[in-house]
């Protein structure tokens, strides 16, 4: 072959701080046009939250104190969290699992997008659909429930569990590297459902056999719900910071598994 | 029939010492107890236009992938813009139509578009990118919507929109019908002659024949021929006789040429690269040889001929 007389010099990449943003930026707004676009995800990761906080918080346990807080401020804070922990598995487990599966994440790769722009926009998103639904339990809790948190402890509801999403953006993440494109959502399913209840998300860990209570704080959605309970008034056993360092420790090791699974996939081919 | 297509198109021949654009160096690459690639080397300079032509698990997506930075060779060297693919000073002026299965259902063609244009420095105007990819009429339609036809060119329109100087098309016209495939060639041919620089992978002879400079046929992880469209249909493009003879086959087969002999029903079928000397003889040994059928192999056989000499020959490398 013959052999090259000319080389090429090899640019700096040469791209301005703003146009990383506004690629930042457009990836997170088009990220949350598919996922509002997807009524299987919109409507059930808000629907069901809000539907069984107005069934067992509002309509049925009327008047009913929980742990010293009304039920209608109980189940905001856990209801919030389940709430939270279902638009991030969904939206990072399934979404990335189809993606990576079905090869559109390779464009993606191939194309000089910054690859930390698809995580950000992604959990971006998922802290954004948190937002709504806490939102929505609040003005449901305030307007119909009778309960009145006030503005300091509302913006901490909200703030702690905005936050909190991003421990189960990571945990969707390491399911989404792991589960293939069809077993994706049964595979969450399949662990969200049981931790939610293994958590005291439904009912609260005081009222599970006592081996579940023995159990809980090993499981993360434990530790985001009581981070909320505690912004609703409920005292927790251990402080504030235990319960962040339990959700940050979970988090890496999340982030470990993805990335494990990311160099795995590496190494599959795709005909 | 096979048509000299450079007579055609005009073709240049492409001066060969321009700048190396892309190149792989006895690149081997195993996927688990899969070897794709053995040992490949392929240059692929500026303004030219390679096609990798080879069936279907030839290696040549591999070979794609492994320029685009997507996997990592087991051993050898790959090269883009003289430096890692994975830079992204070099991604940023390359682009990439690949085989997926599914994207994202719920965006508009257009939004696409719009969103892959931003990770560029200078992007073509959507109207432009629309236009070239025969998209105006739809760009308002969500992806899920188009027809498969329609969902490769929204690929093709994202591995353009960039205006990237190098190009790597993965059987870009699959599922496309011939309108929209001759449709697909002609703007293929225009970006090259902007001077843009394009890597294309087929399993269409004709495709490779219609568009490439230079064609390389992968074969079971291995580069088995590489030439000009004309050099490699030299080699490809055998010819099938078909003829009724009282010799038995084994005469047949034992005339210079002939590459295969099969019975079909009273006539022979015999497979060889040129026909002429072979009729010369089969005239000669059989003076009443009849129902004389001269056709030209389809790709299988031609495939089947290439590979079989590569078979034949001892490995080089």
């Amino acid at each position: 072959m013959s052999a090259a007389s000319k080389t090429f010099t090899q640019l700096p990449l040469t791209r301005s701080l703003g146009r990383t943003i506004a690629i930042y930026a457009k990836e997170t707004r088009y990220e949350f046009l598919r996922l509002l676009r997807l009524p299987v995800y919109s409507l059930s990761t808000i629907m069901f939250p809000v539907m069984f906080y107005v069934l067992f918080g509002l309509l049925l346990n009327r008047g009913h104190e929980a742990n010293g807080v009304s039920v209608a401020a109980y189940l905001m804070a856990s209801y919030g969290t389940f709430g939270v922990m279902g638009a991030s598995l969904f939206a990072f487990g399934v979404g990335v699992a189809n993606e990576r599966g079905l090869g559109w994440l390779q464009v993606k790769r191939a194309s000089p997008m910054p690859p930390f722009a698809y995580f950000t926009a992604k959990t971006v998103v998922c802290m954004t659909f948190s937002l709504i639904i806490v939102l929505i339990l609040l003005v449901l809790g305030t307007v119909f429930g009778g309960v009145h948190l006030g503005g300091g402890p509302g913006f901490r509801l909200l703030a702690t569990l905005v936050l909190g999403a991003i421990a189960f953006c990571a945990m969707g993440l390491a399911i989404g590297y792991f589960a293939g494109p069809n077993s994706a959502p049964a595979v969450v399913n399949v662990l969200y459902l049981p931790l939610s209840f293994a958590s005291g998300l439904w009912i609260p860990v005081e009222m599970l056999p006592h081996f579940m209570q023995r159990l809980a704080p090993f499981l993360p959605p434990y530790h985001l719900g009581r981070l909320a309970l505690g912004a609703v008034g409920v005292a927790s056993g251990s402080s504030i910071l235990e319960h962040w360092e339990a959700l940050a420790g979970f988090t890496l090791i999340c982030l470990g598994i993805a990335r494990l699974g990311f160099q795995l996939d590496e190494d599959k081919t795709y005909g | 029939m096979v048509v000299a297509m450079d007579d055609i198109l005009g073709r240049p021949r492409k001066n060969r010492t321009a700048a190396l654009v892309a190149r792989l160096e006895r690149v081997s690459k195993n996927y688990r107890k899969v070897r794709a690639l053995r040992e490949v080397s392929l240059d692929v300079h500026a303004g030219e236009i390679v096609a990798a032509l080879g069936p279907n698990g030839a290696g040549k997506t591999t070979a794609v992938r492994l320029l685009l930075g997507l996997g990592t060779a087991n051993t050898g060297r790959v090269s883009v813009f003289g430096g890692d693919p994975r830079n992204p000073a070099n991604r940023l002026r390359t682009g990439a139509m690949l085989q997926v299965a599914r994207v994202p259902e719920t965006l508009r063609v257009k939004e696409h578009i719009d969103l892959f244009s931003s990770y560029y420095p200078k992007p073509l105007p959507l109207a432009q990118t629309l236009a070239a990819a025969g998209l105006e009429s739809i760009q308002n339609r969500k992806f899920g919507d188009l027809s498969g036809g329609q969902k490769q060119r929204v690929l093709f329109a994202l591995a353009i929109c960039g205006d990237p100087d190098l190009l790597f098309l993965d059987e870009p016209t699959v599922g496309l019908d011939v309108e929209a495939r001759r449709a697909l060639w002609d703007e293929i041919r225009r970006l090259v002659a902007r001077g843009k620089t394009i890597l294309l992978t087929t399993h269409y002879l004709q495709e490779a024949d219609a568009l490439a400079d230079r064609i390389v046929v992968i074969h079971q992880g291995s580069i088995i021929a590489e030439g000009t469209p004309d050099e490699i249909k030299a080699r490809t493009a055998g010819r099938q006789i078909r003829c009724v003879t009282s010799l038995p086959i084994a005469s047949v087969c034992a005339i210079p040429g002939v590459l295969e002999v099969r019975s079909d029903r009273d006539a022979l079928l015999i497979g060889t690269t040129v026909a002429e000397p072979v009729l010369r003889e089969l005239f000669l040994r059989d003076p009443q040889v009849g129902g004389i059928e001269v056709t030209s192999a389809g790709l299988e056989e031609a495939f089947l001929a290439l590979t079989q000499d590569s078979n034949q020959r001892p490995e080089e490398r």
